[in-house]
């Protein structure tokens, strides 16, 4: 991406008109700094983005299990964007999911979280996006094919899935925990990746943050279990990982380094470890631990091989890689986690690191689809998920063939 | 055509290798307004030089795939002036980069500092051996900068790539492990040495029994993890023998790309234009300053970028090429002795031999680094008294273990023949016996070798080609073949079954890689008469125009060039910053 935004700032500029006066009162600097800081914490950007790089223009499709959804111009157009509406109109969107004109959005769009946001909070949001530069940027929102395109049918989805309501703090926990809660649940909606979902792309019951796949790719547990959740992490390491995108542990890459880029890198500290202390006192949650496979295992055997000499270089012989550039693997809970996607992900089709101000290298995995087979991908790794401390259940070729089929056609970020 | 004209920059730089991503740097985070303009392509490591595809010997170092195509420019050479030079249409001798990080990419990575006498060798020989002791024709002169000046700015290169070494000066302290001829360094390695193969390891007995001083090879391939002061991380070398020739995969040899560029390219005020060829540094109309660069793009269209300042960043023989063809400076004539421009071209002399043992002795020659070895300076500089040798300069004497990639690295017994089921059996037979001890040599500056504009052959845009006019002289093969002779005698030390010894000779042919080690044609100087720039790399002539590379070395020492490079560019951005910008436009040293 830093390669095409580098190539796009050249000679050609990109054509965007600007148009309309539809700006906030410049006095209210109090709300638009807070707004700036939520729209941040919100990573509004990571789906908002415009084809200018820059501005919340939108046009990006987002993928889900249902097509393509294109994600609307949130500047304050009066033609293209939100710039007719009211600080009420806004305010239905985001606890709602309501349009002034009555129409559904899509929960694509996080509103099932957005609702725990302080009306302050809300108002404040629609403050900052009212200082934004107007940019006329049509975007189609029809997109998705029947029966999805009927967005009345989202009242139904909604009194099955949805629970309006502003977040309530536990007044038996501190004020960390509870700031924490309101930026997990409301502004930063972590569980829209975090949160495996239903059929109808609701949240799972009972499974909330236990980890989901979507975008082919797989948002693990983040639950205070310490196998696969974040229980074994310390709450700096926490920190360290949404600051900079990179641990000793694993690098940010895929979703969650945009998250990183566009958002958690540019929050304060303070709540990054009201984040941290919130993930680790909610509680663990997370399937029972499968057995390991013996290393005498063929396949683990030849996943050894192949691991010897394609991974071993940079991840280390005993999987402890180099912090802060090549993740370790071992005892590290994303590659064990039930779901073997992030693993295939990264090993079919490469992923580029997070870069962030404190760690400006973003080292990427290469692409390996192109020279190991179905069999072998799988092989290794099944031998990464059960050596050096890890256990999770073998991948199956059919499981890495399903996946060169969710990925076909994507850009590698590392391929030549 | 008309170029079109595009708003003014504060910083126009020409190639995105070292120099230039070192100087976009700097002084992008003083805020200036900085855009880089680069021959070739975008590179980086993820997409360039990933793991999957990097070792690929046919690809990088057989077909050349990293390196500039002789189809957009080329050189053309001769031996003596009294010959019609041809173009290089394909590259042998030497091996110019292209794209972003440049030659940085694809170097080997020793990192080297000159001796604190290579920088005032006229005086230095004159004192020590008398006036009459350099030859007539020998137009070698001291550097119009210190050793002592430079030692900050070798430090803080060093420092920026991590360098994996052991000191064996420092300020003045000799130190066990080092190499004890150094200038004196005012701090250690920022990483420790690499880890020495087998061959390193008998060297380092057998030189020591031959009274030599062995110490291992400054490498930017580096020993272990390492951030660097601008925050960008590096991994361990992995010893995996894809070194010279090939981009890192593993985020080990230091480059642009593992050093300066993540950091650079966060930077909003930083701008690279790549596929963007420079043709002319453009004058303003009283032609006392430079106006900026005009370039051609990928499609052939022609752009003028004006700019305060500009910084001539690419290869050393195209930034001599630029300076000519924009007519900045005045051609040196080897006849006339006038002129300075394309005058003290000079190269590298490296010879060694080879040395073949018994199966028994196994060097495990694949695992090797661009920079992995183990080195002696007893003969290099003036660390050895030169009275009655009759010739001025040295070498570093080195046992490296860089690879043994399959196709290229194929040593056989002499009378093998070529190809064939003997030549199959000695293959197998040989292979990771044999090591070399090689070296490489200093190349001095003569009268009649020198860089000018061919008058036939142009390039794709019209523009005439460079022409080299370079041959081994006397001084040169002489001093190489008393450094292969001592050579021969640290390999019988180590106990070679055989020895084959190599003398240096001429002609030098374009056609045999012999090393990209180009030197000189845009020398700095500390009179106007003897050189193209001043002591702060400040054309003598432009104010405004800055030349950063090798092509400011007045001759070529013992040693690879780029340590002393970067340490020139980093010099050169101190008085950027902390003299020129506050008093933008005029010359720092009055000529």
């Amino acid at each position: 991406m830093m390669r095409n935004t580098l190539l796009a700032a050249g000679i050609a500029t990109v054509a965007i008109a600007t148009a309309g006066p539809a700006r906030a009162d410049v006095d209210n600097f109090t709300e638009v700094a807070r707004g700036r800081y939520l729209v941040t914490t919100g990573d509004c950007m990571g789906c908002h983005i415009g084809p200018d790089g820059t501005s919340l223009a939108g046009g990006h499709l987002l993928e889900t299990p249902f097509g393509m959804i294109a994600v609307p111009n949130i500047t304050p157009d009066n033609e293209t964007g939100i710039g007719k509406w009211s600080q009420q109109d806004f305010h239905g969107a985001m606890t709602r999911g309501v349009r002034p004109d009555g129409t559904h959005l899509y929960p694509a769009f996080p509103y099932t979280a957005f609702t725990r946001m302080t009306r302050k909070d809300i108002d404040d949001v629609y403050a900052y996006l009212r200082t934004l530069e107007p940019v006329n940027h049509a975007v189609d929102r029809d997109t998705l094919p029947f029966p999805f395109n009927v967005r009345m049918a989202m009242l139904g989805w909604n009194w099955l899935n949805f629970t309006p309501g502003e977040f309530r703090p536990d007044p038996n926990k501190s004020g960390e925990f509870n700031r924490g809660a309101y930026l997990v649940e409301g502004p930063g909606h972590c569980g829209l990746c975090h949160t495996p979902r239903n059929m109808l792309g609701g949240d799972q019951g009972g499974k909330h943050l236990e980890g989901g796949a979507l975008q082919g790719w797989f948002a693990p547990n983040i639950t205070a279990d310490k196998r696969v959740g974040i229980g074994a992490w310390s709450q700096a390491e926490i920190v360290d990982y949404l600051r900079d995108g990179h641990t000793e542990r694993g690098a940010a890459s895929g979703p969650m380094a945009e998250v990183v880029t566009y958002s958690t890198s540019q929050m304060t500290e303070a709540d990054l470890k009201a984040m941290a202390t919130y993930l680790l006192e909610r509680g663990a949650a997370a399937e029972p631990a499968p057995t390991v496979i013996a290393g005498s295992d063929a396949r683990v055997q030849k996943g050894a091989a192949i691991y010897d000499d394609t991974c071993a270089a940079c991840h280390v012989g005993d999987g402890s890689g180099v912090a802060g550039m090549f993740p370790r693997l071992r005892d590290n809970q994303l590659v064990r986690q039930a779901d073997p996607t992030g693993v295939l992900r990264v090993i079919l089709q490469g992923a580029q690191s997070a870069s962030s101000p404190r760690m400006v290298t973003a080292p990427s995995m290469p692409a390996l689809g192109w020279r190991l087979d179905d069999q072998q991908v799988a092989d290794v790794a099944t031998f990464i998920r059960n050596s050096w401390g890890n256990a999770a259940a073998a991948v199956t070729p059919d499981q890495v063939r399903a996946m060169r089929e969710v990925t076909a056609g994507v850009a590698s970020p590392a391929e030549h | 055509m008309s170029a079109t004209r595009l708003p003014k920059k504060d910083v126009v730089i020409i190639g995105l290798g070292w120099t230039g991503s070192i100087m976009a740097c700097e002084l992008a985070r003083m805020g200036l307004d900085v855009v880089a303009i680069e021959r070739g392509p975008w590179r980086d490591t993820a997409s360039d030089y990933n793991i999957g595809t990097a070792p690929d010997e046919l690809r990088y170092a057989i077909r050349q795939d990293i390196f500039l195509r002789t189809a957009q420019t080329t050189d053309t050479a001769r031996n003596t002036p009294d010959q019609v030079a041809l173009p290089m249409r394909k590259w042998g001798s030497y091996l110019p980069g292209n794209g972003v990080g440049g030659a940085g990419v694809h170097w080997n990575g020793h990192t080297w500092r000159f001796f604190p006498s290579d920088f005032r060798l006229r005086s230095h020989y004159t004192e020590r051996y008398g006036a009459n002791f350099i030859p007539e024709d020998m137009t070698i002169q001291d550097y119009p900068v210190s050793y002592d000046e430079l030692e900050p700015h070798y430090d803080f290169f060093e420092k920026v790539c991590g360098i994996s070494g052991k000191a064996g000066n420092i300020r003045g302290a000799i130190q066990e492990g080092g190499n004890p001829f150094e200038g004196w360094r005012s701090d250690e390695y920022p990483t420790r040495p690499l880890k020495p193969n087998l061959a390193q390891i008998m060297f380092q007995k057998a030189a020591a029994e031959v009274g030599m001083h062995p110490f291992p090879l400054p490498s930017a391939n580096i020993s272990e993890a390492y951030t660097n002061l601008y925050g960008v991380r590096m991994a361990p070398c992995t010893y995996c023998g894809f070194c010279e020739w090939f981009g890192c995969a593993n985020y080990s040899k230091s480059s642009p790309q593992t050093c300066v560029l993540p950091a650079l390219v966060r930077l909003p005020n930083f701008e690279a234009r790549t596929l963007c060829e420079v043709t002319r540094i453009n004058k303003t109309p009283d032609g006392k300053m430079a106006s900026g660069v005009t370039y051609v793009d990928s499609s052939g269209r022609e752009w003028e970028q004006p700019a305060e300042m500009v910084l001539l960043c690419a290869y050393s023989t195209f930034n001599v090429r630029l300076l000519m063809l924009s007519q900045m400076g005045t051609q040196y004539d080897p006849v006339s002795n006038t002129g300075t421009l394309g005058r003290n071209y000079a190269y590298q002399t490296n010879a060694g031999c080879l040395g073949y043992w018994d199966k028994d002795t196994n060097f495990n020659s694949f695992a090797g680094a661009g920079s992995l070895g183990m080195m002696a300076d007893d003969f290099n500089g003036d660390n050895f008294d030169h009275t009655g040798l009759g010739f001025v300069g040295g070498a570093n004497i080195n046992c490296t273990t860089t690879n043994a990639r399959p196709i290229s690295s194929r040593p056989v017994p002499p009378g093998t023949p070529r190809w064939g089921t003997q030549w199959k059996k000695a293959t197998a037979e040989t292979y990771g016996h044999t090591q070399s001890v090689g070296s490489q040599g200093s190349s001095m500056a003569y009268r009649d070798v020198y860089l000018d504009l061919d008058p036939t052959y142009k390039d794709r845009v019209g523009n005439p080609l460079m022409r080299m006019t370079f041959d081994f002289k006397e001084n040169d093969l002489k001093m190489s073949r008393f450094i292969v002779d001592r050579t021969e005698e640290v390999m019988k030390a180590m106990g070679a079954k055989q020895i084959v010894k190599t003398y240096k000779r001429g002609p030098w042919s374009v056609v045999p890689y012999q090393t990209t080690h180009n030197t000189g044609g845009a020398v700095m100087s500390a009179t106007p008469d003897k050189g193209v720039v001043n002591r702060y790399t400040q054309h003598w002539d432009v104010p405004n125009l800055f030349v950063a590379g090798a092509c400011l070395f007045p001759q070529n020492a013992g040693y690879n060039p780029t340590g002393t490079v970067g340490a020139l560019t980093y010099w050169a951005l101190d008085a950027i910053k902390n003299q020129y910008l506050r008093n933008p436009g005029q010359a720092l040293v009055q000529a």
